[in-house]
Parts: structure tokens; C-alpha cells; sequence
């Protein structure tokens, strides 16, 4: 079967092509100034030196803070629901975890758009809460909003690992732990909690790193003004033309995530 | 014990919840008799009408699904030949290219958007439908090829071995040997691909010109003024996602009762 050794040949030309190139191009924007066209090019670091300015910092701080909070939130809220869905029997999990991949199959843009109908200013929810005599009130256009958005469509990306290392874990640990006498408590924290974190750092990366880069999410139920990394790159790339400098955050964007993955990868090793 | 299991039931139904209401209120009102997207007023087809008669949404439906067909096509065949001359390679070759691979993976959708990008406008490509199919195409192929190639290495080598001694030719052998037995892999790659291309929103949205758009541009562009005809679009396409998804389920179960009796 030596000659099969030969066709991966089309896919390296492609790849070298299509993915390795591209990313160059993003290196080669990042660190030269001079235009969209790549004809009278200089080397230099004005692009990144523009981050000293207070407005781009503060767009970072805020999405790394609404990916940590929308993290966390997942965390809370998917570890139950993949720990309940893990203790039924194995011909309701497989229709129970379905139910929880199909919202993913379907488009994240019409997701988000029915959101901005239950919660705008005179949306269902409001009009549900004065049914009931209660006040409207106004969550369209603000973190919170942003953050229903983003939780919706990424919990199913933390539920799904959680769920497939909780289910792979040797069961007769568990046993073990009870024989010598521990308690539920105690069992979970000591064995089911530790032995599911493979799928619980694959959890946290997936929708970390999806939510720091998300753009529509935070650009519909946020509103235009909202920016966050991946609006401030949209911005520059198809609005402002300055593919230089997003491109120069499209980089820094790239490293942070290589640089969780590798932080997350060693605790994972380790723990 | 008890309190817990209904603790658990309550939990689940308000999670599902939390997942399908949009998804619900998204359909209903595609039914609305007026344009409000939150009063239901009376049952209606008119939206439904009106998108059959919306000829720049029926030129977006073509779109998404030509691109989603050439896209799966190019990708599965690029995939698995790639999957399977990766076995064969060095392992220093096999261990570049996936981790090449993983890049349009790991990578946030805009970063891979914008690369695009910058690679069509260096080189003077114009932007447009050939733009936005290569783009689908090199998204797509590393899904593939990360389902196939866990089916390739678990393949028994000597099974290949064996047809080939008993005179088959590689292609005979790749044929009838390797692609029934790597068969649940490619399939995976296949549904994978066609769903990643059909509901691919930022990548197009970078990639495209000339007034090319796909379904989620076109949902994007509306999106900026109450417009119902979106909701019928979407009952449409979430309809049949949901279909497929079940069928595939099904089909699944039916194979895997069948294989233990």
C-alpha cells in the first residue's frame, strides 16, 4: 500500500494554500503599515502601539469579562444538566443529549433573532410580566441581554463534554468510594468531580474562546454601539478599511487562544 | 432519594426550555396574521406566500443549498483520500498536516473569515459565489477528515493486506475493503460539513461581493426591521433540520438493535 503514501499530496497543496498562507497574510497586515493593497508596505509596530489607547483596552477587559461570566454561567448550569441527563438509562440519555444538539444544528442567527422578540422593549416577556401585574422590565441592548444570547447558544458546547466524561468514567470507582464509606457527597467531590474535568476544561475552552470571539450574538441583542473583539475586527475589516490594525487584534486575538489552550491542555495533564 | 429525581425531572424540563422557546416563538409567529412579532392576532400562510414570492430569498435558498452540496461533496472526497494517505506518512508529515488542520477548527470563525479574506483580495480574486464556495471548502474538510481518521487508524492493515494478496487492485481494495469499514466515519463527516456550510453565517459574510448571499445574510439583513417572512424562512429550515436529524437518529438505533439481535 506504499503509493497510497502519495495522495495527501492535493491536501497539503491546499491546506498550504488556503489555511497556512491566509494566516501569514494576517502576520504580514499585523506588522505593516501602508495600506490595504500590499504595495508600498512598511514594517512596523504602529498597529499594536494603538492599543495603548484606553478605548481598545477597555473593549478587552469587557470580552474577557462577558466570556468569563458567560463561562461560568454555562459551568453552573450545564454541569447539573449533564450530571442529571448521565444518571438515566442509556436509551433516554441518547434521546435526552439529541434534544440538546439539536438547538446547535440550527443557525445561531435565528436563535438570537427570536430572543430580541421575547425580551425587547414590548416583547412576549414583557408583556407576559404585565399580564401578571408586574412591571416591564428593560433588559434589549445590555449585558444581561448579551449574556442570555451567549448562554443559550453555547451551553449545549459545555453540556456535551461533561456529559461524554461523566459517562465514560469507571463506575466502579464510585462503588469503591461508597464500600469504604464514603458518602454522596463526599464520592462526588472526590471521584465523579475529578474524574469528569477532562470534559470539564474541554467545556470551559470551547465556550470561552467562542464567546470572547462571538460578534453577531453581542451585535443584535447588544445593539451597534456594543463592541466587543470580534465587532472591533468586523469594524475594521468591512467599515473602516484599516485591515492593518484588525488584523494586528485578529493576531492577538489567535495568541490568547493558543495561549488558553496550552494553559488548560498542561492542567489537564496535570490534574 | 425521591425529592431529588423530581428535583432532577424540573431541572431538565427548565432547561429544555430555556433551549426551545426561542425556537418555538420563532415558529409560531411565522403563522402571525399581522406583522407583530409579539401579539398573535390570528392564523395565516401570508408569510409563507410571501417568501415563495421573494425572489431575492428563493436566489439565497439556491445558494445555501448549491454551496452546501458542492462544498460536502469536495470536502468528503478531499477528506477521506487525506484521511487515509495520512496512516500511510511519517509521522511527522501526518502530525503537521493535523495540526494545519486544527487551525480552521480551533480559530474563531471571524479569524478564519478574515484570513480568507485577505488571501482572495492579494490575490486581485473578486469576491463573490466562487469566493464564498472555497471558503465553505476549506471549512469543511477538517471535519471531515477528523471523523475519518480515527475510523482509518482502527482499520486492521492485514485486512487490506489480505485483498490485495488475493489479487484485488488498490483501487478494488480501497473500494470494497477500506470505505465500507471507515463507512460511520465518512458518514459523520458528510452531515457534519453539509450543517457547518448550510448554517455558515460569518465566514460568508466576510468572503462574499457582487450581491451574493446566502440564507444567513439575508436573515442578518432583515433582522435590522420586524420582518415575519424571516420566521417562515426559519420554521422552513429548522423543519427541516430537525427531520434529517431524527431520521439520522433513528436510522442509527434501528442499525444498532439490528446489529446485536
Amino acid at each position: 500500500m506504499k503509493h497510497l503514501k502519495n495522495i495527501i499530496r492535493p491536501y497539503i497543496v491546499w491546506s498550504i494554500i488556503m489555511i497556512v498562507v491566509p494566516l501569514l497574510l494576517v502576520f504580514l497586515y499585523a506588522f505593516t503599515v501602508g495600506g490595504n493593497s500590499l504595495v508600498n508596505i512598511k514594517f512596523s509596530f504602529d498597529n499594536f502601539k494603538r492599543f495603548s489607547d484606553i478605548v481598545y483596552l477597555e473593549v478587552f477587559i469587557k470580552s474577557f469579562r462577558i466570556g468569563l461570566l458567560t463561562t461560568a454561567i454555562c459551568f453552573v448550569l450545564g454541569y447539573p444538566l449533564a450530571y442529571i441527563i448521565s444518571r438515566f438509562k442509556e436509551s433516554t440519555q441518547s434521546i435526552l443529549i439529541l434534544f440538546v444538539t439539536i438547538p446547535m444544528w440550527i443557525n445561531m442567527l435565528l436563535r438570537t433573532y427570536a430572543w430580541i422578540s421575547i425580551i425587547s422593549q414590548n416583547g412576549i416577556l414583557n408583556s407576559f410580566l404585565n399580564k401578571l401585574g408586574f412591571d416591564s422590565i428593560n433588559i434589549m441592548y445590555t449585558d444581561t441581554a448579551v449574556l442570555i444570547g451567549l448562554v443559550c447558544n453555547f451551553l449545549p458546547l459545555m453540556v456535551i463534554p461533561i456529559h461524554t466524561s461523566l459517562t465514560k468514567m469507571d463506575k466502579t470507582l464510585i462503588e469503591a468510594a461508597h464500600d469504604l464509606g464514603a458518602n454522596e457527597v463526599q464520592t462526588f467531590f472526590n471521584i465523579t468531580f475529578k474524574l469528569s474535568m477532562p470534559g470539564v476544561i474541554n467545556g470551559v475552552f470551547i465556550v470561552f474562546i467562542t464567546s470572547i470571539s462571538a460578534f453577531i450574538i453581542p451585535k443584535l441583542l447588544g445593539g451597534g454601539q456594543y463592541m466587543l473583539i470580534g465587532n472591533i475586527i468586523e469594524t475594521q475589516f468591512l467599515h473602516v478599511m484599516d485591515w492593518n490594525f484588525g488584523s494586528a487584534i485578529s493576531l492577538i486575538l489567535i495568541v490568547i487562544i493558543i495561549a488558553i489552550n496550552r494553559v488548560l491542555k498542561k492542567f489537564d495533564l496535570e490534574g | 432519594m425521591k425529592k431529588l429525581k423530581v428535583f432532577g425531572m424540573a431541572y431538565i424540563v427548565l432547561a429544555y426550555m430555556f433551549f426551545y422557546i426561542p425556537i418555538v416563538v420563532l415558529m409560531v409567529f411565522s403563522f402571525n396574521s399581522s406583522k407583530s412579532l409579539t401579539k398573535f392576532t390570528g392564523f395565516s400562510f401570508r408569510w409563507y406566500q410571501g417568501l415563495i414570492q421573494d425572489s431575492e430569498i428563493m436566489k439565497a435558498v439556491g445558494v445555501s443549498l448549491s454551496i452546501a452540496c458542492i462544498a460536502t461533496i469536495v470536502a468528503t472526497i478531499l477528506g477521506t483520500i487525506t484521511a487515509i494517505g495520512l496512516t500511510k506518512n511519517r509521522r511527522f508529515i501526518r502530525e503537521l498536516i493535523l495540526s494545519i488542520n486544527d487551525f480552521p477548527v480551533i480559530n474563531p470563525d471571524i479569524v478564519t473569515a478574515i484570513a480568507l479574506m485577505l488571501l482572495f483580495s492579494s490575490m486581485n480574486i473578486e469576491k463573490g459565489y466562487f469566493t464564498m464556495l472555497l471558503s465553505h471548502i476549506v471549512f469543511c474538510t477538517p471535519y471531515v477528515i477528523t471523523s475519518v481518521y480515527p475510523k482509518v487508524r482502527e482499520l486492521d492493515a492485514n485486512l487490506v493486506n489480505a485483498a490485495l494478496d488475493l489479487g484485488a487492485t488498490p483501487f478494488y481494495a480501497l473500494r470494497k475493503v477500506i470505505i465500507p469499514l471507515i463507512k460511520p466515519g465518512i458518514f459523520a463527516g458528510i452531515l457534519l460539513s453539509f450543517s457547518m456550510s448550510f448554517d455558515d453565517f460569518v465566514i460568508s459574510y466576510f468572503v462574499t461581493g457582487n450581491g451574493v448571499k446566502n440564507i444567513s445574510i439575508i436573515v442578518y439583513n432583515m433582522t435590522k426591521r420586524t420582518n415575519p417572512t424571516i420566521n417562515a424562512l426559519s420554521t422552513i429550515v429548522i423543519s427541516v433540520i430537525v427531520v434529517l436529524l431524527v431520521i439520522v437518529n433513528v436510522f442509527s438505533a434501528v442499525k444498532k438493535k439490528k446489529e446485536i439481535v
